[in-house]
């Protein structure tokens, strides 16, 4: 567990880079969040993608797999690769400041 | 009046359910329906071996209607849709059958169209899959007829059926090519979304031990965007390239078709969301799931399904009785893994719990997360026990449905609920 500071807010994020409590994001924290995730400007094409993360954690609890935001989002899995390279799913969870999408076993 | 119970699919799950309930209730107290499209019950266990010539299509098939108690009643057609508002199927013929509770047991679909050139070019002539009987009798002939070069085996992305299936094949594949004398001239490479060999931390760390002693090259994070059949090569969302002379594809998976077709009843995949420890589905309190057709974070395997039935259908009698439902399922999971020179390991795990070392159901049992000649011996008697006690609904002597925590050894390592 490490405390970092976002738009001058200290945030508590797990081992990984996860929000511990996605209550403490702001929208103002997300352009730092995805500088250093190697997004460095966020399109409205990005912000479509981390309100859907959110939106989605907010209602059921998990963030959604790339098939899914693929299916669900209005952006297609191809074009999630080309906003998020690292993989779509980790790096807009970790941008929109919830836990890491529970994978599937 | 009679409590009327439709169960839809007649699969693992489905069968175990209909069998359970039509012992607890007499045919005054309760109607049962089961409906499947088709009357041939696969053995789902035994397509890993086909490949190999260790069984054949035809051992691992029987009639569904046979698996199936007298007082049961077994309708065969395909479902069009259900209306969750006013309690009634249409079944693709056109009829309609009203229930007040609805089971369903409808399993995941196999959907290889939804990858780009899957289907295409090459598809069941050098790219296969063993997730189906067609898949694995083609995959056969094209293993006998191989001679040297790569062998690629690749998970498009979860969830599938039996997720440790990919793994057994790799192992199996080691000594298949070695029996033959060709494993020199043959490379295995397996190549999965995870960013390991498994999903949980112990024992994707002896997973990948074993893959790594048997010479089986592991490729990681990799999201299948295409495959190329008549380039032979995986192409991955990111760029990357895996090329292949033969190529073993677990393709994506869903729910069974109708529920896509059924307003509020699945989800973006057609799985249906469902409470993981009551069973009961989000979309009605009077809509039941058991099995892979439920989205709860459980490995889509029958052991599952097994553990799943004992909860599922005391649940459905209290909600017939106007009572509470208890929260029974543990996410409850064992599988025994085919390791190749007739020895298998064997895993056992829940909802919080990973698979750990130690010995099942207790201190003096098989060996857990070690390989075996018990194990392996466990995993060929699994089929009796199959057809002759899960599908019939009753309990396998000393194995609860409760994950058993005597016998196993907490590692340093090992971590709580998984992610």
């Amino acid at each position: 567990m490490t405390i970092a500071t976002f738009a001058t807010t200290d945030v508590e994020l797990n081992d990984e880079g996860f929000f511990v409590h996605p209550e403490q994001w702001t929208e103002e924290m997300a352009p730092e969040l995805a500088r250093r995730e190697g997004v460095d400007d966020l399109s409205e094409a990005h912000w479509t993608v981390i309100r859907f993360m959110r939106e989605e954690y907010l209602t059921k609890g998990s963030g959604p797999t790339v098939r899914v935001l693929g299916k669900a989002s209005g952006v297609s899995v191809k074009e999630l690769y080309q906003l998020f390279p690292k993989g779509p799913a980790k790096v807009a969870a970790k941008i929109a400041g919830i836990p890491k999408p529970r994978g599937c076993i | 009046m009679a409590h009327r119970i439709v169960i839809l699919g007649a699969g693992t799950g489905g069968t175990l359910t209909a069998n359970r309930l039509r012992r607890l209730y007499s045919a005054e107290e309760a109607t049962i329906t089961v409906v499947d499209r088709d009357d041939r019950h696969v053995y789902q266990p035994g397509l890993l071996f086909v490949p190999f010539g260790l069984t054949h299509s035809e051992d691992i098939v029987r009639p569904r209607g046979r698996q199936l108690r007298a007082g049961v009643d077994y309708r065969r057609s395909a479902v069009g849709s259900v209306d969750i508002a006013a309690n009634r199927v249409t079944l693709a013929d056109g009829d309609t059958l009203d229930y007040d509770v609805l089971v369903v047991a409808t399993g995941a679909v196999l959907v290889p169209e939804e990858t780009e050139g899957l289907t295409g070019p090459g598809w069941m002539e050098r790219v296969f899959t063993f997730y189906s009987p067609e898949g694995a009798a083609a995959l056969e002939a094209a293993l006998a007829g191989f001679d040297g070069g790569r062998v690629v085996v690749n998970i498009v992305d979860m969830p599938i059926k039996c997720p440790v299936a990919p793994l057994e094949f790799c192992f199996l594949a080691d000594w298949y090519f070695r029996e033959r004398g060709i494993r020199g001239q043959v490379d295995l490479v397996y190549v999965t979304p995870l960013d390991g060999a498994f999903t949980k931390p112990v024992s994707s760390r002896a997973l990948a031990g074993m893959l790594a002693e048997k010479g089986v090259e592991l490729v990681t994070e990799f999201n299948t965007g295409e495959v190329d059949g008549a380039g032979g090569r995986l192409v991955a969302y990111d760029g990357r390239e895996v090329p292949f002379d033969l190529a073993v594809v677990v393709p994506l998976h869903g729910g069974a078709p109708y529920v896509g077709r059924s307003p509020g009843l699945g989800d973006e995949l057609n799985f249906v969301p469902t409470d993981e420890r009551t069973l009961q589905s989000k979309a009605a309190p009077n809509v039941f799931v058991i099995g892979d057709a439920a989205n709860v974070p459980a490995s889509k395997a029958g052991s599952v399904t097994h553990f799943e039935g004992e909860t599922l259908v005391g649940n459905i009698a209290r909600f017939l009785a106007g009572e509470p439902l208890e929260p029974g399922f543990d996410g409850h999971a064992n599988c025994f893994i085919e390791t190749g020179f007739h020895k298998a390991l064997l895993i056992d795990f829940n909802y919080e719990t990973e698979p750990l070392p130690g010995h099942y159901p207790g201190p003096v049992g098989l060996p857990l997360l070690k390989e075996s000649r018990l194990n392996h011996l466990g995993k060929l008697m699994f089929q009796w026990f199959y057809w002759h006690t899960l599908l019939p609904g009753r309990d396998i002597p000393g194995i609860g449905a409760g994950m058993p925590v005597a016998g196993k050894t907490p590692t340093a390592t090992s971590e709580g609920a998984p992610q």
